[in-house]
This record gives C-alpha cells, structure tokens and sequence, in this order.
C-alpha cells in the first residue's frame, strides 16, 4: 500500500498518474520520438510517459525547462530554485517543492533556508535577499498574480539586477506551468506506509 | 495571430527599452516560449479540442487571471466558442459544463485540485489523453500569464 503525502517535505516521494501513463511498448513513432528529447535516462518514468498522451507539448517543454532552470548567466541556480519552490508551495505541489527543496539544499550544502520554509511557510525567517526573492514568487503564482511594484521594489532593494529579476520570473511561471501538471495528473505516495 | 509576438506584444516589451536587454539575454526561451504556444493552442493532433475550442480555454484562463489583453487575443482565434471565453458561461448549452469546471478549477484553484477532479471528467467520457491536452493547455497559460505580469512590474513606471 502506499499513502499520499500531504506535508512538505524534501525527501522526494514517488509519482503515481491519476490517468493511465503511455505504454512504452504501444508508444507512436512520434511519441517515441518526444520521449527521447526528456532528460529521463534510461527508465522512462511514469510522469513523462503520462506527458507523452499530448507529445508536441512534450517536446518543447524540457528544452525550456532546461534553459530556464539552467541556462548560464543571469540568476543564481539555488536562487531560481527558491522561485520554483514559491510556486510549488502556493500551488501545494508536494512533489515539486520535495524536488526542487532538496536541489535547493544541494546546491547551497545547507538545509537551512528550506527547513525554515516549509517548517513557516510565509512567517519563516530567512536572509533579506532570499526573503524577497520567495515573496515575489509565492505572490506572483496566485491567482491571480497578486505581484505588485512594492515587491519589484523589493527586488531591487535587495541587490537583484534587471537580468536576475527576469530569471526569478521565468523560474517562479515555469513552476505555474510544471505544478499543474505534477499536482493535476498525479499524487505524490510513499509505498512504506503511513500518512506523511 | 503569430505566436512569436504573443507573449512580450501582450507585456509592451520591444527590441528597446525597459526589460528589453534582460529579454536579449533570453531570446532563445522567449522563442521556445513561442513554439510552446503553438503546441498546446495550435497543435497538428487536436485530441478532442479543436483550435478554436483551445483558444476560447485560454482566453477564459487569462480572464478569470485579470490578464484581460492577452484573453482578448485569444478570443480572436475562438471562433464559434467565443461565448465561453466569458467566465460567467458554465458550458452546459454546448455540453462542456465539466470541462470548463475542471479548467477554472486547474487554473485558479491549483492548490484544491484532487484525484476526483480528474475522475469526475473521466466518468464523463474525456479519455485520458484529453486530460492530458487540456492541463498541457492550463499549465502552458499559467506560465504565459506570469511572464507577462512579471515583465510589465518590471517595466511599469520607466520610461
């Protein structure tokens, strides 16, 4: 058996479809063809073979990712992560903010800021720059965005130059985008047991 | 409409002024911004959501998020599903009460959305697939929507 986990947590659960994922052994040439473009190695996972009922989307949708989450210049990686983060945790996609909190804390050798986020949420004490850069996110992923100038303010007070600021943008929408698809299509479970 | 000037038309954004050198940096994400655009409204395999359909859902989504420039774009491309582009439709006349559920429900409520929202579609007869184009469609917008509020704050009050 296995429980759908329901708190934050960066400890990345398992991915189950709430519809029937793609059968590699069935896929089309075309959908064979998108599964190879994922950065998905040699397991093809459940979530990707779920995405590739609709394979033009497929397709275009990791090279961007790729460049928003990677592409040199511009933002810091761990920076772009807490976007992503914002976003996961105003959309509560689990699987998300588990994925990009334990990035998060790679990249930065410290479990420190995430700890902080998801033990307070909006309340939680963080470093100035880190604290503006969160609030833009979560604001901007609600919806409506609720993002104002008083938050772009911020931004800038915080150090954040013109092309950085683009980057927190572009991370946090990815994340409108990628959370409703984690969030929408399947469930975050442990199959050891117990309610997480 | 071409959808290479969609996102930063809907944002003000040119080749100059405010935003515009961070944009240059970007130009290839904006370009696959654009080519993603294309999939999930103008895709080749339609799925059971025809153009015109898509286009009417993604002026809906923008609506019911205050982007109401970026719904008037793309309820030029709506054709005879223009009237549900209007939030206060439900669908019922043309047989898409659910679906239009589930996508405003997807679109504002994310965080609400669970396992029965999916199968309430699937007992409908919307076969997977589908519920994969439309939240391919939902998601896209979600992101377009955010980049375009975002480039306006960063451009709102310069010159």
């Amino acid at each position: 058996m296995s429980a759908v986990v329901r708190k934050f947590t960066r400890s990345v659960p398992e991915w189950r479809p709430r519809v029937v994922p793609v059968k590699l052994e069935e896929a089309s040439e075309a959908q064979l063809d998108a599964l190879s473009v994922t950065p998905s190695g040699t397991k093809v996972s459940d979530y990707v073979l779920t995405l590739a009922h609709d394979v033009e989307s497929l397709k275009v949708r990791s090279p961007l990712f790729n460049a928003i989450m990677y592409d040199k210049g511009g933002m810091s990686r761990a920076e772009r992560e807490i976007g992503a983060i914002g976003a996961s945790m105003v959309n509560h996609c689990i699987y998300c903010a588990a994925v990009h909190a334990a990035r998060h804390a790679q990249l930065e050798n410290s479990p420190e800021i995430t700890d902080r986020l998801f033990l307070d949420g909006s309340a939680a004490k963080l470093p100035d720059r880190d604290r503006a850069i969160f609030e833009f996110a979560v604001a901007l992923s609600e919806a409506p965005p609720e993002a104002g100038p008083e938050r772009m303010q911020a931004l800038r007070e915080a150090g954040l130059d013109e092309a950085e600021i683009l980057d927190l943008i572009l991370s946090t929408a990815l994340f409108g985008w990628a959370n409703r698809l984690m969030h929408v299509l399947g469930d975050p479970v442990r199959s050891d047991g117990g309610e997480a | 409409m071409s959808a290479n000037e969609t996102t930063l038309a809907t944002a003000g954004i040119g080749e100059t002024g405010p935003a515009s050198a961070a944009v240059a940096l970007r130009s290839d994400i904006f370009e696959m911004t654009a080519v993603a655009e294309n999939a999930v409204l103008r895709p080749k395999e339609t799925g059971r959501w025809p153009h015109p359909l898509r286009a009417a859902l993604a002026a809906r989504i923008a609506a019911l998020n205050g982007v109401g420039d970026l719904a008037v774009r793309y309820a030029l491309e709506a054709g005879d599903f223009a009237g549900l582009a209007n939030p206060a439709s439900n669908g019922a006349a043309e047989g898409l009460g659910p679906v239009l559920a589930f996508m405003d429900k997807v679109a504002v409520e994310t965080r609400n959305v669970v396992a029965t929202d999916i199968s309430a579609l699937q007992d409908t007869g919307v076969a997977d697939a589908d519920i994969v184009r439309l939240s391919e469609l939902n998601a896209f917008l979600a992101y377009q929507i955010r980049v375009v509020a975002g480039l306006r704050l960063m451009t709102e009050g310069k010159p």
